[in-house]
């Protein structure tokens, strides 16, 4: 069994025009120590899904249903004061953008110590060893002094070591990072998933990314998840799926990356845009900016636009998609045959 | 830090020097100060020799000058109606207008914080629901109108009896919509001298209880004003990033909602009050002419019905020094409480 089972989440947001589904029967797994990518366009549900995973998604969201098992245990239904001690301890998270998450009439020092403390029974001065420590460990100068000072004082990249710093504080099994380079400088981007991926392998920390960076996922991760439109579409081992992509919408992913386009040529790109949460299409939500709708031979395949796909196997991954089911059909009817 | 307080030093003076200026501009506009002073018998003559002797027929920029190089030397003239120095006036009625003003800010701020906290945390509860509707009224009734209300209900009392008496439970519904009154609504009863002009009310329950009611209808239109500005504040707060984060670190609600939010929320919150605490002191001009509470306000209307010009103008100048001295103070609390904040420029 795994350390963290998701199972058939399904998270909605209670609108004036009805609940909006933001995901929908997310399934996936995380094993100690395992590093996992979840990839997609914005508002595919990335975010939603990490915030769910520690039932931090502020009213009008909540989970409808599904299961979200950590070590043993049952997080959805929990009380607040028992997810506590999962938050921060055994689950920590990074966020997005390093100059708003960090409170700004605290000093460092205070939002370091206030987290061990509410943790664990220890002294204001054990606190403050342990905080120095970890500063050293995310590589920040003088640590010391810096305990002392306000977020401002400090840059952005200092800012988001100063928050991994943070979520290592504690041992966490897993860190959910969300998207922990996006609002920093192209510059220190690598620096720190560098350091990121540095500590989860020293400590053997879980770690589920989420960023729409498919370069940063193979190089970090060893699974992924493509979601699109709250739906999980496509998951595997990282290095298959970037190889070898089964479904449509994670080909033109890869497609679309500027390594993968002939230079002096424009770049690749999936036509449309993500449609809204609230106006899903039928069937396959993926059909409209789908170029395999239309088999090879011409003929229409119906089931993109009237039944959701189900995942079929493929190898080690697994894909949401018509057109892989018969693709696979296909090839193992003629191997059949041949018996 | 010292060189800020220089600056505000020479803001104030600034201040004083625009409002004396302005102030007596207009005094040609306030009435004849002889026809208070003199009585209807005295003949024009004479009225004018007065005239003539108190320097009001000099031109206008003869009397400021000398008003000006009176004041550089603390001397802000005589008033006409007490026949006194000014400034020895003021001292009188200051202390009685301070006092309300100190305690209608108590009231703001031990109501208004966890109020408006309260219905940031729980928007949807009837409490709030209640708070907030409660406070529209509030803002919409003037302080005239809620000050006489108050005397009527706390200190006349109202024996109502809408429900039939000759049931229990009639007698019983009546008495709960009637109240006794009794509650002191004119003055300042008999304060504690302190020292100098300076007597309390603060020191005992007697001198506390005449300012109940004068203290009430001051706050009733500022601390709606404050809840919901706190409400506002706290509800952005509460959806911003680093509340999310303290959140996902595990820490107690309590400790966000008070340590994490509230700091945030009063950065705005004390900007805005600052200004409205001196706003306060202008306000009460109202609630002390209700009151009959001998303060500076109803010694400025005494001061303006009878065109006791040299008064009307050391009042103005006195209420633009206070307002200098709270913005003040709420900077330095600002930049107590805001660390991106360096009142001398200097890196702390």
């Amino acid at each position: 069994m795994s350390l963290l089972d998701v199972n058939h989440l399904d998270v909605r947001f209670a609108l004036r025009g009805g609940d909006v589904r933001a995901l929908r029967d997310v399934c996936f797994s995380l094993d100690r120590g395992e590093r996992l990518g979840i990839v997609g366009e914005s508002g595919a549900g990335k975010s939603v899904a990490a915030f769910t995973l520690l039932n931090l998604i502020a009213q009008p969201g909540y989970i409808a249903g599904g299961s979200i098992e950590f070590d043993g245990q049952e997080l959805i239904g929990l009380s607040d004061r028992k997810l506590r001690k999962v938050r921060g301890h055994r689950m920590s998270m990074i966020f997005q953008d390093p100059m708003m998450t960090l409170n700004p009439v605290l000093t460092i020092g205070e939002q370091m110590v206030e987290c061990l403390k509410a943790h664990r029974r220890i002294s204001t001065r054990q606190a403050r060893t342990i905080s120095i420590n970890r500063l050293q460990q995310v590589q920040i100068p003088s640590p010391e002094a810096r305990l002392d000072q306000y977020p401002h004082e400090l840059s952005g990249g200092m800012r988001q070591r100063v928050i991994i710093a943070i979520a290592l504080l504690l041992d966490p099994d897993i860190i959910i990072a969300d998207e922990p380079t996006t609002a920093l400088d192209v510059t220190i981007q690598a620096e720190i998933m560098a350091l990121l991926l540095e500590l989860c392998e020293t400590h053997n920390v879980g770690l589920i990314l989420i960023t729409h960076d498919l370069g940063v996922v193979s190089q970090v991760t060893q699974r992924m998840l493509v979601m699109y439109a709250g739906r999980v579409i496509e998951q595997g081992p990282t290095r298959e799926i970037i190889n070898d992509p089964q479904h449509p919408y994670t080909q033109g992913l890869i497609n679309a990356l500027p390594q993968m386009a002939t230079p002096g040529e424009r770049l690749n790109q999936i036509p449309g845009s993500m449609p809204s949460l609230s106006k899903l299409p039928s069937g396959c939500a993926f059909h409209p900016r789908c170029g395999f709708v239309e088999r090879p031979d011409g003929s229409h395949r119906s089931a993109c636009h009237e039944e959701v796909p189900a995942f079929v196997t493929s190898g080690n991954c697994q894909a949401a998609c018509h057109m892989v089911a018969e693709m696979i059909e296909s090839e193992r009817i003629p191997a059949e045959e041949q018996d | 830090m010292i060189a800020f307080l220089i600056k505000r030093l020479f803001h104030a003076l600034l201040v004083m020097f625009v409002i004396s200026l302005i102030s007596f501009a207009i005094q040609d506009n306030l009435g004849d100060p002889i026809q208070q002073m003199v009585g209807q018998s005295v003949p024009e003559s004479e009225r004018e020799a007065l005239r003539e002797e108190l320097g009001l027929n000099d031109p206008f920029a003869v009397q400021y000058m000398r008003f000006v190089a009176n004041a550089a030397q603390f001397d802000f003239g005589y008033s006409y109606i007490f026949n006194e120095p000014t400034t020895q006036v003021i001292m009188r009625h200051l202390p009685a207008t301070l006092e309300l003003v100190a305690a209608t800010t108590f009231l703001i701020i031990v109501l208004s914080v966890p109020i408006g906290v309260y219905s940031a945390i729980k928007p949807r509860a009837w409490l709030s629901r209640f708070f907030m509707g409660a406070s529209i009224v509030g803002i919409s009734i003037p302080v005239f109108l809620t000050a006489i209300v108050l005397i009527q209900i706390f200190a006349i009392g109202v024996s109502w009896s809408p429900f039939p008496t000759d049931t229990g439970w009639g007698s019983w519904l009546n008495e709960l919509v009637s109240t006794q009154g009794g509650m002191p609504a004119y003055g300042r009863g008999n304060p504690i001298p302190v020292f100098g002009t300076w007597e309390t009310n603060f020191a005992s329950l007697e001198g506390l209880s005449y300012l109940v009611l004068p203290a009430i209808s001051l706050a009733s239109i500022m601390l709606p004003l404050f809840i919901r500005l706190i409400r506002a504040e706290m509800l952005e707060v509460l959806q911003s990033d680093y509340v999310k984060f303290a959140r996902a670190k595990g820490i107690s609600p309590r400790r966000i909602y008070f340590l994490h939010a509230l700091k945030n929320t009063m950065l705005p919150v004390i900007t805005v009050g600052g200004v409205q605490i001196g706003t306060l002191v202008a306000y009460t001009i109202l609630t002390e002419t209700v009151f009959q509470w001998p303060g500076m306000g109803l010694m400025f209307l005494d001061a303006i019905e009878r065109s006791d010009i040299p008064l009307i103008v050391t009042y103005l100048m006195i209420v633009g020094l206070i307002f200098v001295i709270t913005n003040t103070l709420v900077d330095l609390i600002y930049g107590l409480i805001n660390p991106t904040v360096k009142l001398t420029g200097k890196p702390a």
